[in-house]
């Protein structure tokens, strides 16, 4: 599109009035790296909209993991930290402790969170550290190309079970959002996924309700997405989103794992 | 002055307490004091030993090779320490539960039967401030006030109660090397 | 009534950490240094409203220093030696990002679970990296429990003055040993923070981002090449050690920390019997002291390294004196610490038989 054009449609068609979506200040001009179709573009626009709704962009400090997602820094416009693999909640902990009155959230993906980090998550949430953790989940290493993830389902085939996840070698998938539910110090546990428009304004309602605990210093929330992995699920993006629907949600069905006590 | 001793003893006997309360008293009189305990397992009812050194000059090292003074109040600590102990030092052991009794002719060796006193004071814990009484009266490098003022300082307010107690065990100690 | 105390020096540390101003602890309890995070727990909350947290381990607690450490905090962590190791991975995303804090390691013997008892068996891990990739950490040894008093102070200093994370590498004697010390007075907690300091994104300015991920190798090469310039000005300027009677030595007795004051101790007795004996002792282990050893080397007969190791500062040593002068080493092993007469007698053994 030649420059003029665009100027001419800009001015034309988007005057103030008629503006219908503004991407929000809390995320970055830059190019999202992610594959098309992947989940993680709206998993992150959907989450600061919420810290730009809320007003809270100057008070909030995120913390990426190791993972597709490593380089989220690049594209959410608050304070961020880049955490070692599955170390992302200890991080988060030493942020929270010292800044209590500030917004933390980590964002990480089924391997930082449920394999490497399995300690440092089920601890954080344990001791109720009051902030977000954002947890998606595609059952698939995503950033070393495809190989198995613990959330993986099985029969599922990666480049590391080839012949589909065998339960019997290489065990079962971890409903790791369910083992945080069961600890009295969390506050809220929701599964929620991206794959529809009604899902998107669900899981982003999820992230509010987070914030809002977050900041009546209620405990932990874990605010599970349950996501797709275009490239290494070998699918087009619209297949990829029809297995997130058919085989993914079954397993891990969407809903409120743990609310919080009188809400 | 310099007095490089060592305590030693069964854990539970109060030997390192006896270094410790030396080195509070030696701090309220400000000389430099090192109290290096050995540490772990045997601290569990095995053997335990600490080097205590008070001095009116800076103290090179906390760990030294020999000792002006052996305090000794079991068996494995004589036969280990013996030999260790300086030409003209000394040797102040129980004599009540060591049998095999220090043998070195070169040496001061004071047999104190403390364990014994302690029983006649009704209170087998006292051993260790009977002990420290004969201690300061073979080397008398610190005042009395000091260690009473130690004493304060190293009991938790609880036990205030039992200074008198641990004063007079530690007099009794002083008397028994007067004899 | 004095204000000096007769403190262990675990106990010491860690009430000098409070007096610091130090903002948060994070640690995991291991023997010989668990009166830290115990003492910590008992004083410091109440006191200066001082983070106090037990990890659920070394790899949390380091991870903990980074995110809080990134906030401009002064924070500090204490293990011994299998802690410490698993903190190695912590500590080079801590040293590449460029933040500071405060490390103590109370060495114990290894290697593996080995023994509870002192040793200095981590030499080459505190002072040459420790973890993946090109990097320093700042060495102090303290060799007293004045000293863990002093350089806690000393070490927050350097560690925020060049962005690197500081060790104090001791031992568990040391640690548990009781000694006079003069305690510094309390100092406030900061209430300002610098500006790289992830505090929430300024109105007015850019957001901060703490990460050690840089892709593109030139990108990587210049953050490396930025790392090693300030290590050479570390090395220029923080270079601190204390010589004691070296003026008129044929010989030099060296160790460090608790080594050392027995080599003191050794020289007096040699000194005793005749022999002209000098200590020299790095407070710093990096930056290391070649100058003073390689000018050391063009007067004396010899340069005699004790250390509770299999040698390992030796090498340092070796390489100052670029064979100036002959240079042997006595070590024990295991959590045993030789005693002074052992020294002298090795050394006679050694450089005059």
């Amino acid at each position: 599109m030649a420059e003029e054009e665009k100027d001419f449609i800009f001015s034309d068609i988007c005057v103030e009035e008629n503006l219908v979506y503004r991407k929000p200040d809390t995320l970055t001009d830059t190019e999202l790296h992610y594959c098309p179709g992947c989940g993680h573009g709206v998993a992150h626009k959907i989450l600061m909209e919420v810290v730009d709704e809320l007003g809270i962009q100057n008070e909030t400090i995120g913390v990426a993991p190791v993972g597709c997602s490593v380089f989220a820094y690049h594209y959410l416009n608050v304070d961020m930290q880049e955490a070692a693999h599955g170390r992302a909640c200890a991080v988060a902990t030493g942020i929270k402790r010292v800044q209590p009155d500030k917004f933390v959230f980590t964002y990480q993906g089924d391997g930082d969170l449920a394999a490497i980090g399995t300690a440092e998550t089920i601890h954080a949430a344990n001791r109720g550290e009051n902030f977000l953790i954002v947890f998606i989940n595609n059952g698939v290493y995503g950033m070393t190309s495809g190989q198995m993830a613990p959330t993986t389902l099985p029969g599922m085939v990666t480049t590391t079970s080839p012949f589909g996840r065998d339960t019997k070698i290489h065990g079962y998938p971890l409903k790791i959002a369910n083992l945080v539910a069961s600890l009295p110090g969390v506050a809220y546990v929701t599964r929620q996924s991206v794959h529809k428009p009604v899902n998107v304004r669900k899981a982003k309602k999820a992230f509010q309700k987070a914030f809002e605990y977050q900041k009546r210093g209620l405990g932990t929330c874990l605010v599970e997405i349950v996501s797709n992995c275009p490239s290494n699920w070998r699918m087009t993006p619209l297949e990829s989103n029809k297995f997130v629907e058919d085989k993914m949600i079954p397993f891990y069905p969407l809903g409120d794992l743990k609310v919080p006590e009188g809400k | 002055m310099t007095q490089e001793a060592i305590f030693s003893g069964f854990g539970g006997q109060g030997v390192l307490t006896m270094g410790m309360l030396l080195g509070y008293a030696g701090i309220i009189e400000d000389k430099e004091v090192t109290w290096m305990p050995s540490y772990g397992p045997e601290m569990r009812g095995g053997t335990a030993n600490c080097i205590t050194i008070i001095s009116d000059t800076s103290i090179s090292s906390p760990i030294i090779s020999t000792f002006d003074t052996l305090m000794a109040l079991n068996q494995p600590s004589v036969d280990k320490f013996e030999e260790k102990v300086k030409k003209g030092g000394n040797i102040i052991y129980d004599s009540t539960n060591i049998i095999n009794v220090p043998t070195r002719k070169d040496i001061n060796i004071y047999a104190v039967p403390g364990s014994e006193t302690a029983v006649r004071l009704k209170n087998s814990k006292v051993l260790n401030m009977i002990m420290l009484g004969s201690f300061l009266k073979v080397n008398p490098i610190l005042k009395l006030e000091s260690i009473w003022k130690a004493l304060e300082q190293v009991l938790p307010e609880r036990y205030h109660h039992l200074i008198p107690l641990n004063q007079e065990a530690f007099n009794t100690g002083m008397e028994l090397i007067a004899k | 009534m004095s204000k000096k105390k007769l403190m262990k020096g675990n106990e010491a540390l860690a009430e000098a950490m409070i007096r610091a101003g130090c903002d948060a602890y994070f640690g995991y309890p291991i023997t010989p240094q668990s009166e830290v995070i115990e003492y910590l727990s008992r004083e410091a909350t109440n006191r200066t409203g001082m983070v106090v947290l037990q990890a659920e381990s070394e790899v949390a607690a380091i991870n903990m220093i980074y995110g809080s450490a990134a906030c401009g905090r002064r924070v500090m962590t204490t293990s011994s030696s299998p802690g410490i190791s698993l903190m190695q991975e912590g500590l080079s995303y801590i040293a590449a990002a460029e933040l500071p804090c405060l490390v103590a390691n109370i060495n114990r013997g290894g290697p593996g679970l080995g023994t509870i008892q002192p040793s200095q068996g981590d030499y080459f891990q505190a002072t040459k990296g420790g973890g993946h990739g090109d990097y320093h950490l700042i060495v102090l040894a303290p060799s007293s429990v004045q000293e863990m008093v002093d350089y806690v102070l000393l070490g927050f200093e350097l560690s925020e003055k060049y962005r690197c994370p500081t060790m104090l590498l001791t031992d568990g004697a040391i640690g548990q040993m009781m000694e006079k010390v003069e305690l510094f007075e309390q100092m406030p907690r900061k209430t300002e923070f610098p500006d790289w300091a992830t505090t929430g994104k300024p109105k007015d300015s850019d957001r901060r981002i703490i990460t050690s991920l840089f892709i593109q190798p030139e990108k990587m090469e210049q953050i490396n090449l930025g790392l090693q310039r300030k290590y050479r000005e570390i090395e220029k300027n923080e270079v601190r050690y204390q010589t004691i009677d070296t003026d008129d030595a044929d010989y030099i007795f060296t160790g460090f920390g608790l080594g050392a004051r027995i080599c003191t101790k050794a020289m007096e007795l040699g000194r005793a019997k005749g022999y002209k004996i000098g200590v020299i002792r790095p407070q710093t282990l990096y930056p290391f002291p070649y100058d003073l050893y390689f000018e050391h080397s063009k007067k004396v007969k010899g340069i005699f390294d004790v250390e509770m190791n299999a040698g390992q500062m030796v090498e340092d040593v070796r390489l100052a004196v670029l064979g100036n002068t002959r240079v042997e080493f006595y070590g024990r092993m295991g959590g045993i610490i030789p005693t002074p007469d052992e020294i002298l007698e090795n050394f006679e053994k050694m450089f005059l038989q």
